[in-house]
């Protein structure tokens, strides 16, 4: 096995594109497990964390951009005035040492439908931007970005470069199902994000499908129907919780029954609407 | 291949690590510090936490490679000379060593929260340790000796 330690952005493209199976390797809270239960010999790790413009968060063109080795700690120290659901997923990421380590950019990487990172991403409407050395910069919307189970639109010669993220303009809401509230793999989860000044409510769905998805049909029903001058309706927020429940494709597994997870997800959806609108309602 | 890091104050070289091995495997293996406990090896229960250039970090998920010319505290590093850490004293004190498999993480993670928040509440514990598991003490003495090792470091500071 290789090990290689670029210190640049340009080198680490330049490592990838020479030895696309090369594993890159960050806070190494996913690819060091695999590698210590001899899950995975990969024939080269690419050690990024000598690449200090990874490390990095910016406002640019409207956006947060946040380098992709930034660490949940720091999104949660930093950003949760901007960023607040991304911040709030981040707070329910593994205990301090893994955030310490962990990275959004990691979570992308590993493309796990459990990871916590992806719900808030697709409601806030997130970019994420890839590079390679031949084909320069994508910007991969984040709901084009999930192809399967542990699977992105990332191809081999490509690095994750940053997520750029739109700061909220209205509530924020992250909410997940697991054992207890620390170390836990989620059991499904759910991320809102208020739009306000589009009409427009963005939902993520994290571990009830073979990917992170948007419930689309229940953010048309929101788009239709919602009255952004009233309190909301709870029959509206009970069809709501309905359609994002049956948005998800769950599976049974070791965490809970695909009947269970689509039951939470509906409690979930509606639950977060509802602390969404009202914190809303109370700031307008 | 060779990786030379800084282990509690002191240069050190490991040679002939394999480049997927753990900075665990190497500190325990190669330079003679089992103090850090090698345990779950997926970042689950703690026991190998250390502090990474002044992070506390589990060292099971870091690369050897990755700690190349950075700098790590392991708890054999906390004591001063003969004198225990604050922290150690209280958990010998308080009893909250049982097996003792799970101290080495514990007391590296509270040496972390005590630098940051001198006197951190019940539920600033809890959060702080939450990554840390125990199997024997049902964790009550455990958060006792933080209570302790808080209340003394803030009598040491005021006779200072």
């Amino acid at each position: 096995m290789d090990f290689l330690r670029p210190t640049t952005w340009q080198e680490a493209l330049a490592a990838k594109a020479d030895r696309p199976d090369a594993v890159p390797l960050q806070g190494g809270t996913d690819v060091m497990v695999e590698l210590n239960f001899d899950v995975r010999r990969p024939a080269a790790l690419l050690d990024l964390t000598r690449v200090p413009e990874l490390r990095a968060w910016e406002m640019t063109g409207g956006y947060c951009r946040v380098g992709a080795g930034v660490s949940y700690a720091t999104v949660i120290d930093e950003l949760s005035g901007s960023l607040p659901g991304l911040a709030q997923a981040a707070r329910t990421v593994g205990s301090p040492q893994i955030r310490n380590r962990g990275s959004v950019g990691g979570n992308l990487g590993a493309a796990s439908p459990a990871g916590d990172s992806h719900p808030p991403l697709l409601a806030a409407g997130a970019v994420v931007e890839v590079e390679s050395r031949e084909r320069g910069v994508r910007m991969i919307p984040a709901a084009e970005f999930y192809l399967g189970v542990k699977r992105s639109a990332l191809e081999p010669d490509e690095l994750i470069r940053a997520v750029h993220v739109p700061p909220a303009t209205g509530p924020q809401y992250f909410s997940k199902v697991g054992t207890r509230n620390a170390m836990v793999i989620a059991v499904c989860s759910f991320a809102i994000a208020l739009h306000p000044r589009e009409r427009r409510v963005g939902t993520g769905i994290g571990s009830a499908a073979p990917t992170p998805r948007r419930a689309r049909e229940a953010e048309d029903l929101l788009a239709r129907e919602l009255d952004w001058s009233a309190p909301l309706d709870p029959a509206l927020a009970h069809r709501f919780g309905e359609l994002c429940a049956r948005a998800a494709a769950p599976i049974d597994d070791v965490r809970g029954s695909a009947a269970y997870r689509a039951h939470a997800l509906g409690v979930l959806a509606r639950r977060t609407l509802t602390w969404a609108w009202n914190d809303y309602r109370r700031a307008a | 291949m060779r990786v030379t890091f800084t282990v509690n104050g002191r240069e050190q070289s490991a040679d002939d690590v394999w480049e997927g091995e753990s900075l665990l495997y190497v500190l325990r293996e190669r330079l003679g510090l089992p103090g850090s406990k090698n345990a779950c090896e997926q970042g689950e229960c703690g026991s190998c936490t250390v502090y990474l250039d002044g992070v506390p970090v589990c060292a099971c998920l870091v690369a050897a490679g990755q700690a190349e010319g950075r700098e790590v505290r392991t708890v054999e590093g906390l004591a001063d000379g003969g004198a225990l850490d604050p922290v150690q004293e209280a958990f010998a004190e308080c009893g909250a060593v049982q097996c003792g498999f799970c101290t080495p993480g514990l007391v590296v993670q509270t040496h972390d929260l005590l630098a940051r928040v001198p006197g951190p509440s019940d539920a600033e514990i809890r959060e702080a340790l939450a990554g840390n598991l125990c199997r024997c003490t049902g964790y009550e003495k455990i958060i006792d000796a933080v209570r302790l090792a808080a209340a003394r470091k803030a009598e040491g500071a005021g006779d200072a």
